[in-house]
């Protein structure tokens, strides 16, 4: 009976008003679905992440645990070298961000370019994105090798160094290598993301202004980049928070020297925690990790809303 | 005609590319040339960019200069695989959910999923190392397939939601009317309409199990036999000198799974990623 009703209904009726009866209720059955990953991640993410903060309050090593109270907050607090390390987190976040958002809106606009091969080149600019970052920081060791890499090879013989430069071993060129081999990861990514958006837009628009004899450069700032705005706006926190994230680069160059040079507030706690065993200390760093991307993710997810109601999406 | 450049225009055009894809090739590039350099050659100082010596030996040689190489590559790539399949069991039914039904705190949850990635592994590292250790799973395969799976569920459930959403209801609904249950419906009806879906997401999944295996293994686990490539990898630097030319052999061969997956299925993967998170 209850089919037969049904078959004659009409057709908008959705999915959450039909078939109340025989099967489950449309939220039980969502929630079925939703339970086993929903509890997989409680068990390996969110219970982890309370068990840091709990473990914040405690001096925590090998041995055992005491608790401290905020012991471990007011160390950071007043600790001059962790004030200068999330100075330069934010400068690292900055610097690096801000680099791979110009490359990609480059890359992206000459990949759009109608020449023959743009298959082929957006291929090209993949393999950083995929490969494991291990194996990419292998390469760019290689090439920051002051004796035999081809970088300081090539200062040589162009004479802007006399002899082998060891791009890792000072502090500010160390910093500033870590920052070009993190860009060279997170680039494709953001270039192939704005590459998807610019293609979404409409051509009518491009031919309309085109037709009123708009030049490419006018055409790129009014229409390309208003446009692509939502998805430039996202990209930008998406890898804003990467980039804060950013560990197995920073460790493999440099393990955050020289003299915490490249010491990142991730590296700093990773150090912290799992190199020294200060358990209790480490964790009152990821803490502040985690209510900084708390932060970065509010804020991302306001932006976003913001930017799409704007800009619209399609 | 709108599109249409001149000559002038042309040349600028690939020049800016050519720089482009030298910064991003150039360590690929490096890679391969220092991997066929023997390594006295390697040593040369300064830089020289053409040598008539080169050779595949570092090819061979690297499999007994290393002798768990091979077994190294296996682990990654049975990591990835069990992660991946772990993930999609978990992500399906999940992406469904949040594709095509109607529940209380929907928003909500899919936001604490998307949360989880804001997050990468090493802040919860101390805390993961107790749960695991706890769960005497620390030094197992498992030590680096969970948290791989933990890690890779919300970006699975994106993507795929995106996809399911694009295909149409009607047919769910034709199968509903019939009388159907909703996980017959989910089984026969949407899984097989969604498999270029379930492709493109498993791909870009195993994609990204293979890339992040480094930090949960040398966290997680101290058995050499179990170790995945990327770790693997730095026993070539040996206490007395680096076999640079071997290294990089098998750097290379070791994004071979990834990079021939990636070029069997990139028109797909490129617009199924982009897409996934250019929307919304």
């Amino acid at each position: 009976m209850a089919e037969a009703t049904h078959a004659t209904a009409p057709t908008e009726v959705t999915s959450a008003t039909k078939r109340t009866s025989k099967s489950l209720p449309e939220s039980v059955f969502a929630w079925l679905l939703i339970g086993p990953a929903m509890l997989f991640i409680a068990v390996i993410v969110a219970w982890p992440l309370a068990e840091t903060i709990r473990l914040s309050f405690m001096e925590a090593g090998l041995g055992g645990e005491e608790y401290v109270g905020l012991a471990n907050y007011q160390e950071l607090a007043e600790s001059r070298k962790f004030h200068q390390t999330i100075v330069r987190t934010f400068y690292w976040m900055f610097l690096s961000v801000g680099l791979k958002l110009i490359l990609g809106l480059i890359g992206a606009t000459l990949l759009n370019a109608a020449v023959p091969g743009r298959g082929l080149f957006r291929v090209l600019v993949m393999p950083p994105w995929i490969i494991p970052m291990a194996i990419g920081m292998i390469g760019w060791l290689w090439l920051y090798n002051g004796y035999f890499g081809v970088l300081s090879g090539t200062m040589m013989s162009l004479g802007i160094t006399d002899g082998p430069f060891e791009f890792l071993a000072y502090k500010q060129s160390a910093f500033y290598s870590a920052v070009v081999a993190d860009v060279w990861v997170g680039t494709p990514m953001v270039t192939l993301f704005f590459l998807a958006a610019m293609q979404g837009v409409s051509r009518d628009l491009y031919e309309a202004a085109w037709v009123d004899g708009a030049g490419r450069w006018y055409r790129f700032r009014r229409i390309t980049i208003p446009q692509i705005m939502p998805v430039i706006v996202s990209m930008s926190l998406l890898s804003a928070i990467f980039t804060f994230n950013s560990f197995e680069i920073i460790w493999i160059l440099t393990e955050g020297g020289p003299r915490s040079a490249t010491t990142t507030l991730i590296v700093d706690t990773y150090k912290t925690a799992i190199s020294n065993f200060k358990f209790g200390e480490g964790s009152a760093r990821a803490v502040i990790i985690v209510i900084l991307l708390g932060i970065f993710s509010l804020l991302y997810l306001n932006v976003l809303k913001y930017v799409n109601r704007k800009y619209g999406t399609k | 005609m709108m599109d249409k450049y001149t000559k002038l225009q042309m040349a600028g055009i690939y020049l800016a590319i050519t720089v482009f894809l030298i910064f991003i090739l150039l360590p690929f590039f490096e890679m391969f040339m220092a991997s066929l350099r023997p390594l006295n050659h390697l040593f040369r100082s300064p830089y020289q960019f053409w040598s008539d010596d080169f050779s595949f030996q570092a090819y061979s040689d690297m499999w007994e200069t290393v002798p768990l190489l091979g077994r190294y590559i296996f682990n990654s790539v049975f990591i990835a695989t069990s992660v991946t399949l772990i993930t999609m069991v978990f992500v399906v039914p999940a992406a469904y959910a949040y594709a095509r039904l109607d529940f209380p705190f929907k928003n909500g949850s899919l936001a604490i999923f998307l949360g989880v990635n804001m997050f990468t592994g090493a802040v919860l590292l101390i805390p993961l190392y107790r749960v695991l250790r706890s769960m005497s799973l620390l030094n197992t395969y498992w030590a680096m397939i969970i948290p791989g799976v933990a890690f890779l569920i919300p970006t699975g459930i994106w993507l795929l939601r995106s996809y399911l959403e694009k295909i149409p209801r009607e047919l769910e609904e034709a199968a509903f009317v019939d009388g159907a249950s909703r996980m017959y419906t989910l089984r026969r009806v949407v899984l097989p309409l969604a498999t270029p879906g379930l492709i493109v997401v498993g791909t870009a999944v195993f994609i990204g199990a293979y890339a992040q295996q480094f930090l949960f293994a040398i966290t997680f686990n101290q058995q050499r036999e179990l170790q995945p490539l990327p770790a693997g990898l730095f026993e070539f630097i040996g206490y007395q000198d680096v076999t640079w030319n071997q290294m990089m052999a098998a750097a290379l061969t070791g994004i071979l799974p990834v990079m021939v997956i990636f070029l069997f299925l990139q028109k797909y993967l490129v617009a199924g990623l982009t897409a996934g998170a250019v929307k919304e």
